[in-house]
């Protein structure tokens, strides 16, 4: 610590860190623009100037930019100086200078950090008599737009899109005040991440495109803490709702996982809430075409069917643990089933068995972005968990970090730490059967089939410890492989095992847990990362369950009467004739989902479920955080959320005292009773009685308008505003609000002054790190198992003669099941190409798998060898998820021209 | 021009970047020495110069707009480049630069329809001394009047035709 | 004429410079080239080097005047084998007004690639680049030749002249931008990147091109090491007349008789320059002010027209020595249009990353276009005054280019205040020498 004085003022600052974090973190306002928590300073604005004094003798000051000082002990500098002010005043006049007054029409309107500053510095005049230089837009594709003119030139956006998350194609292009930022030429944006440029960026230069079409002021919309559910990393995120629809996702901050970063699936993917894939009532279908019924029908309508037989409950991973829960408890533990095939079954069970136990630490993202060697083993991060592949390329900034040390500069004084650096690698050795995007930035990419990454992970646990399981008749090459590897382990300090479910291979997971071990018994802070493949597998996955395999074989045994299938499509799981097979073997089905799913098409009775915006629950993201979501629409009846449905199943049947909740505070804490390893989940978050200063907390803006109006279409009398059982939050305005409420149920950022996203160093008790309100979701695992080895390696993987081994290709945007129903997704997925390994050239393929044959465009990828094929999951095949052999008879170039 | 750049070309610049700590150190010179032979750098051109040394498009773009002496658009067989700096400026290149856009018949910036000239502003060629200075091509004139122009004019308009 | 007869012994940057043809090595040798090199490698430490320059009071010639050894002794004390550093030599050349190093690098570029030399081994580089103007189509073939020379006869290479020395040089054409003459514009320029500046620390000496240690020095200066090193500190000291060492090329641009570059002891007086180098100024025309030392230097009046040119002298009348070629503004042309024309190259060749520069300096070029063509009020002075104000003062901005490109404006609002006023209440373009008219006359 270090002790400043600002304005005359004592201020404690941390160690090392700049004077414009100090004065934020002391509550000064001090406005900035180039500087970012999370970029560092490159003191490009000028906008924080501030007067620093060399003793107190020093009287006469000079005027330095606080972002690019050091807050060293004894620094003396004045904020309210009026040279400084003066200057500062300027900085926005100059920035006012070819900024449009377009505010009116610009959607950063009001949460705009431009026009926060512009206040706080109190330019109010404009003295500028002459023409703005105009800029061409872009169309940069479906997910962000482009208004350059609107550019104040801080530089921020190419920082974040090529320095920090990796991007190539986003740039800056000529001089002086014509600088422009944009792509080379109009066309989608090619990260996955760019969607972060509409909150990086100070103005309205980078707008969320889809949100422009439901467009509606900040101020004007409720917000809610929500999770994100599109991978099992578990990014927090606020949702905002306006008129019952909700409008758009942006960022939550939680200092261990996300951060400042959403994925562009995350953030664009929550589309499916409002698309007309949505179930909206409960029904009877005959011939896939639905019948509407009255809930209380469908009620008798289900307990006549349960005395049809021994009723099968399928959970699954996109629902609340309350909502699996509720499912198991009402069939019975036995007659639960996780809704995952074998061999995805297995694996999943086994990935989340290694993370409850394995000795190695199981890291949080942001911890994962200082470690020094990082070994992804047999998953396409990039694809399955695009947060995480996020995280880990920040390996390389740790890199350039050290180097930094070094030389004595420190971490936040970006380009120098840079240029530092700029011939590194990120640490990161990546071995999968096919090119991933994180291969670029990697210090090497290796390839090799699945069964032999599991061989070789075996080798290298093997070579760190002996006494971790051997592998048998290894090649030269893959012990020199493993040696390479073993040694790049053992020089880090913090190394981190990557690793995951993509190829359902719980050799793979073995191997990786192996080598976690194996480092943890060398003395190393290893860490372990799985990824699982749905937002809540971890959370299924413990709770335990049948596989559909196991399902399948009881309902052609005549014993499943009612099957009911919850937030699930099977056909994802199970090829067109098994599914037949098991639908045409219950007795009845019974589908509870938000959507229409192939699944719920076939259903004899479907019920609507909500989608997670419209109700509240927890789920367990890949690294055991039980995390609460909350709901921001209030729907209307018959929707409600699973776990009701489930309840009002048990109830119609029969069933009272099983489930007699009425809460979810009460589904909650049942869950938390009936699973031992759900214990914590209950301080998730607050629950619905919470008050602060005895007042709840409000979900809407103070200046929220046309409260009635809004449903002036419907009924002009006046409604009390919308309440439910579930939530701590208050659905309109009434209520309060501050910058030390619960960090899990901050429902948007917003302090006097602070309009934008930018508010949040408010919010923080540092500039990066813990939210004032406190801790984000708890871990339900304990810092560490005792685990010991586990697994035998597989034999090498052989290819086949006249069958090729079709390997599952994950997709950032395609294979998301739920997020494909949102529009932004759909745009940005690109058409199902099967790559054939090879040096022929490939036009189509037909490949047959299991019964189905399918005529696919193909290209031959000469990275992949002969015999091998990469096909997108439930692209071309439904169900087609993990690896298997197929028949696949390719069309050459030639003969398709 | 040809769709591909010349391999001599091509074999100079990977040999630059084989000689740089990032192959990107090469990128300057490797668009001026394509520029030196095409006259300008079209867009083919710099996708392949990105590619050769493993920097995306707009990356090299970034750099190539930067800078005041790598074209991106077509010029004229001869490239004028008359000084607009200060020692200029008081010894007169207003005058030449106006007797310069009516002999050619066109603006600042232009080139003329015939594409013989391109006349650009460029600042101070360190020829203060002989002011007003002008470059034309890699030859330098100086000091130039505005009676002189019709002559250099003529003289090169000979050369290249 | 006496001060441009070749003289080694007073004039010994231009002793040799031949722009016609300049010399080959042999040549240069018979003049006296590469005693420098030889003396250095026939047995000086690196450190003695370095404190010989040092002691030499040679200052930077770029226009900053850093003692140059003080600034080699910053580079980390490694040996060529333990770390790559560089040695670059700045000729980007651009600041308008200046023409001193285009003539060195034409007329006798081997006596920088000797300095160059020296320099390499006096701080242990590795590498060597000559940074030049890209417009500089003659200097950069006669470089190129001087280098493959140099080679040939043994003084680049590895194992330089038998010594334990290894030292390779290139020459890098600039793509063409004013700030590419900044020291960390033109090392990031190097890397094939937009040359914007970057901030120090790290200096370039320890953390430079490529991240690693590197010196940037002006052409001018490296031209004065091998003469430094071949005969003597005393020497050196003795051919300046104050405090600094050395022999300094002047130049004067504008309406003068004779224009030019002339090598002058340092201190020598502006009178000097202008009457008897110069020959005076043209008929018909009266010294009105000038810029000491290129764009970037503040306007100093015609009562300076005596006033001795060290590093000292024009920083207390407000100006700054900077590169040493002083721009005569006469009677007859128009101080408003000078400054516009001025401000309109400060403002183009911002690079745009700094606000006060990139969105100010423009502000600035419109009022004064606004004021020369009659249409300025009393409160666009008040602006351009507030402008001049704000961005003037070193550390408002990021790199060194908006304090320069206001030195000429701050005091011309001085000096020709009455100029302003009256354009302003006139209500008519800026009369008196538009350029055009210069002509005419
Ligand atoms: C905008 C700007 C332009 C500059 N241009 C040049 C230049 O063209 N040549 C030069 O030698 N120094 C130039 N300098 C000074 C260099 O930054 C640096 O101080 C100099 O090259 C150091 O060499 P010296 O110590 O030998 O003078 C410029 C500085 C600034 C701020
Ligand atoms: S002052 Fe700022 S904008 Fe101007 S050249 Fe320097 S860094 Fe670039
Ligand atoms: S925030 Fe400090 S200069 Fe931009």
């Amino acid at each position: 610590m270090a002790t400043i004085y600002i304005d005359g003022r004592a201020v404690e600052a941390r160690n090392g860190e700049n004077l414009l974090q100090a004065c934020l973190e002391a509550g000064t306002d001090l406005p900035y623009f180039c500087w970012h928590p999370e970029l560092g300073s490159v003191g490009a604005c000028r906008q924080c100037a501030v007067k620093q004094f060399q003793n107190a003798d020093d009287k006469r000051g000079r005027i330095v930019m606080a972002c690019m000082t050091p807050a060293t002990e004894g620094a003396i500098i004045s904020v309210d100086d009026p040279e400084a002010k003066e200057f500062r005043g300027e900085v926005v006049e100059w920035l006012m200078t070819n900024h449009p007054h377009d505010c009116p029409v610009c959607e950063e309107g009001g949460e705009c950090h431009l026009q926060d500053m512009t206040v706080m510095t109190g330019h109010r005049e404009r003295r500028f008599k002459f023409d703005k230089r105009t800029h061409k837009n872009q169309d940069l594709g479906p997910l962000v737009k482009h208004e350059m003119n609107r550019c104040i030139a801080c530089y921020r956006c190419v920082r974040f899109y090529r320095d920090y998350a990796g991007g190539e194609d986003l740039g800056v292009f000529a001089q002086h005040n014509n600088v422009y930022f944009g792509r080379y030429e109009s066309g989608t944006l090619e990260s996955t991440f760019s969607g972060n440029l509409v909150e990086v960026c100070p103005t309205g230069v980078f707008t969320d495109k889809p949100f422009s079409k439901v467009y509606s002021r900040k101020w004007d919309m409720r917000g809610a803490p929500s999770v994100c559910q599109h991978c099992s990393v578990g990014c927090n995120t606020i949702l905002n709702e306006r008129a019952g629809k909700v409008r758009r996702t942006l960022n939550r901050y939680n200092e261990d996982v996300n951060r400042y970063f959403l994925c562009d699936r995350g953030r664009y993917g929550n589309g499916f809430v409002n698309a007309p894939s949505r179930l909206r009532s409960a029904g009877y279908v005959m011939d896939g075409q639905m019948t509407p019924v009255p809930v209380a029908q469908a009620l008798e309508q289900f307990a006549a069917f349960a005395k049809d037989g021994p009723i099968v409950g399928i959970g699954s991973g996109r629902a609340s643990i309350e909502s699996n829960y509720a499912l198991r408890r009402f069939v019975g533990a036995d007659n639960f089933s996780t809704g995952w095939a074998e061999p995805l079954h297995g694996a999943v069970t086994r990935a989340v068995d290694i993370l409850r136990t394995t000795s190695a630490r199981v890291m949080p993202l942001h911890e994962m972005e200082s470690a020094d060697c990082v070994l992804v083993l047999g998953e396409d991060v990039a694809a399955t968990a695009p947060r995480l592949s996020l995280a880990l390329f920040q390996t390389r900034r740790t890199a350039c970090n050290k180097l930094a040390d070094k030389n004595r500069l420190p971490h936040w004084l970006d380009a120098p730490v840079r240029t530092l650096g700029s011939d590194l690698k990120a640490p990161i050795h990546v071995v999968t059967p096919a090119p991933t995007d994180m291969d670029v930035s990697a210090t090497q990419a290796l390839r090799a089939l699945p069964d032999d990454i599991a061989r070789l992970g075996f080798a290298i646990a093997n070579r760190i410890d002996g006494a971790a399981p051997a592998v048998s008749d290894l090649t030269e090459e893959e012990t020199a492989r493993a040696t390479a590897l073993a040694d790049a382990l053992l020089v880090a300090e913090k190394p981190v095992i990557v690793s995951g479910t993509q190829y359902a291979s719980t050799a793979l997971l073995d191997a990786a847990a192996n080598i976690a071990a194996a480092l943890v018994t060398q003395g190393k802070a290893a860490g372990l990362t799985l990824v699982l493949p749905e937002a809540n597998s971890f959370g299924v996955a413990t709770m335990g369950g049948l596989s559909l395999d196991a399902v399948c074989e009881r309902a052609q045994a005549g014993q499943v009467g009612t099957l009911v299938v919850m937030e699930a499509d099977l056909t994802r799981q199970l090829d067109a004739s098994a599914f037949d097979t098991l639908v045409r073997s219950v007795r009845h089905l019974v589908v509870i989902d938000h959507s229409v799913t192939p699944t719920a098409e076939r259903g004899e009775l479907v019920v609507p479920a909500t989608a997670f915006s419209e109700c509240g629950g927890t789920m367990i993201s890949m690294e055991g955080r039980a995390q609460r979501f909350l709901q921001v629409v209030y729907p209307e009846a018959p929707l409600q959320v699973s776990w009701r449905w489930v309840r009002d199943f048990a109830h119609a049947s029969g069933h009272e005292g099983v489930l007699d909740w009425e809460t979810l505070d009460q589904a909650v804490a049942a869950t938390a009773a009936g699973v031992p390893a759900f214990a914590r989940i209950v301080e998730a978050a607050p629950k619905a009685d919470y008050e602060l200063e005895g007042e709840h907390i409000r979900s809407q803006t103070h200046r929220v308008s046309g409260r009635t109006a809004i449903r002036a279409n419907i009924s002009v009398r006046d409604i009390p505003p919308p309440t439910s059982p579930d939530t701590p939050l208050k659905s309109d305005m009434e209520g309060t609000y501050t910058t030390d409420m619960p960090a899990t149920l901050i429902p948007f950022y917003q302090v006097p002054g602070w309009n934008s996203v930018q508010s949040l160093n408010k919010f923080q008790q540092e500039i990066g790190g813990e939210l004032r309100g406190g801790d984000v979701g708890v871990r339900v695992i304990g810092e560490r198992g005792t685990a010991g080895y586990a697994g035998v390696a597989p034999a090498r993987m052989a290819l086949r003669e006249n069958e090729v081994l079709l390997l599952p290709e994950y997709r950032a945007f395609g294979t998301g099941e739920t997020s494909m129903w949102s529009d932004p997704i759909k745009a940005r997925a690109t058409e199902a190409v099967i790559r054939v390994g090879g040096d022929a050239p490939v036009a189509r393929v037909s490949i047959q798998i299991g019964a189905e044959v399918f005529d696919v465009p193909a290209v031959n990828d000469p990275a992949l060898p002969l015999g091998v094929a990469l096909c997108p999951p439930h692209m071309v095949a439904r169900s087609y998820e993990a690896p298997c052999w197929v028949t696949l008879r390719t069309i050459s170039a030639e003969a398709a021209a | 021009m040809p769709d591909v750049i010349d391999a001599d070309l091509v074999e100079t610049i990977l040999d630059m970047a084989h000689h740089d700590v990032l192959p990107r150190g090469a990128c300057i010179e490797a668009m001026k020495i394509v520029q030196d032979r095409y006259g300008w750098i079209c867009d083919r051109h710099l996708k392949q110069i990105a590619d050769l040394l493993g920097m995306s498009l707009a990356d090299i773009d970034g750099v190539a707009t930067y800078y005041n002496l790598i074209f991106r658009q077509p010029v004229g067989e001869n490239v004028i480049m008359l000084c607009d700096s200060v020692s200029c400026w008081v010894m007169g290149t207003d005058g030449v630069r106006e007797k310069l856009c009516r002999k050619l018949g066109v603006k600042m910036g232009q080139t003329t329809e015939d594409g013989k000239f391109t006349l650009l502003p460029i600042v101070c060629l360190g020829h203060c001394d002989h002011a007003p200075a002008m470059l034309i091509n890699k030859e330098i004139y100086g000091p130039v009047r505005p009676e002189d122009i019709d002559g250099i004019i003529e003289a090169h308009r000979e050369k290249t035709s | 004429m006496s001060y441009t007869a070749k003289d080694p012994e007073k004039r010994p940057l231009l002793a040799l410079v031949d722009q016609a043809s300049p010399p080959d090595v042999a040549a240069y040798e018979r003049g006296g080239g590469f005693r420098g090199l030889r003396r250095v490698l026939a047995g000086m430490s690196p450190a003695e080097v370095v404190e010989e320059v040092q002691k030499s009071k040679l200052r930077g010639r770029g226009g900053a005047g850093f003692n140059t050894g003080l600034k080699w002794s910053f580079v980390p004390k490694e040996t060529q084998k333990q770390r790559k550093k560089y040695i670059v030599a700045n000729g980007d050349e651009m600041e308008p007004g200046t023409f001193k190093d285009r003539m060195l690098v034409e007329g006798n570029p081997l006596q920088l690639i000797e300095g160059m030399i020296i320099a390499a081994y006096a701080i242990q580089a590795t590498h060597g680049v000559i940074f030049l103007r890209g417009e500089y189509h003659l200097g950069l073939e006669r470089l190129k030749i001087a280098v493959e020379q140099a080679k040939a006869a043994g003084f680049l290479g590895t194992k330089i002249l038998g010594a334990d020395f290894d030292f390779e040089l290139i020459v890098h054409p600039s793509g063409g931008r004013y700030i590419c003459g900044e020291e960390t514009a033109l090392i990031t320029a190097l890397e094939g990147r937009r040359a914007n500046p970057r901030t120090k620390p790290p200096f370039p000496q320890v953390s430079g091109l490529w991240g690693l240690p590197t010196v940037v020095n002006n052409i001018e200066t490296f031209s004065n090491v091998p003469h430094i090193l071949a005969n003597g500190i005393d020497w050196y000291l003795g051919l300046s007349a104050c405090d600094d060492g050395g022999t300094k090329l002047y130049g004067i641009s504008g309406r003068a008789r004779r224009p030019g570059v002339y090598e002058l002891p340092l201190g020598t007086r502006m009178g000097v320059l202008l009457e008897e180098c110069a020959g005076g100024m043209q008929d018909g025309y009266k010294l009105r002010a000038f810029l000491p030392g290129g764009a970037s230097t503040a306007f100093l009046g015609a009562e300076h027209a005596d006033i001795v040119m060290d590093y000292a002298t024009p920083e207390k009348a407000g100006s700054r020595l900077g590169t040493g070629l002083a721009i005569l503004l006469d009677d007859r042309a128009s101080p408003i249009g000078m400054i516009r024309n001025l401000e309109h190259f400060f403002a183009q060749e911002s690079c745009g990353f700094c606000t006060p520069c990139r969105d100010g300096l423009p502000w600035v070029e419109k009022l004064l276009i606004e004021i020369d063509e009659g249409r300025g009020t009393p409160d666009d002075i008040a602006r351009l005054e507030d402008a001049a104000r704000l961005i003037g003062p070193m550390g408002r901005t990021f790199c060194a280019h908006a304090p320069g490109a206001i030195a000429p404006l701050a005091s011309g609002l001085k000096l020709f205040r009455e100029d302003f006023e009256r354009l302003v209440a006139q209500g008519r373009p800026s009369e008196g020498a538009s350029p055009a008219q210069g002509h005419a006359a």
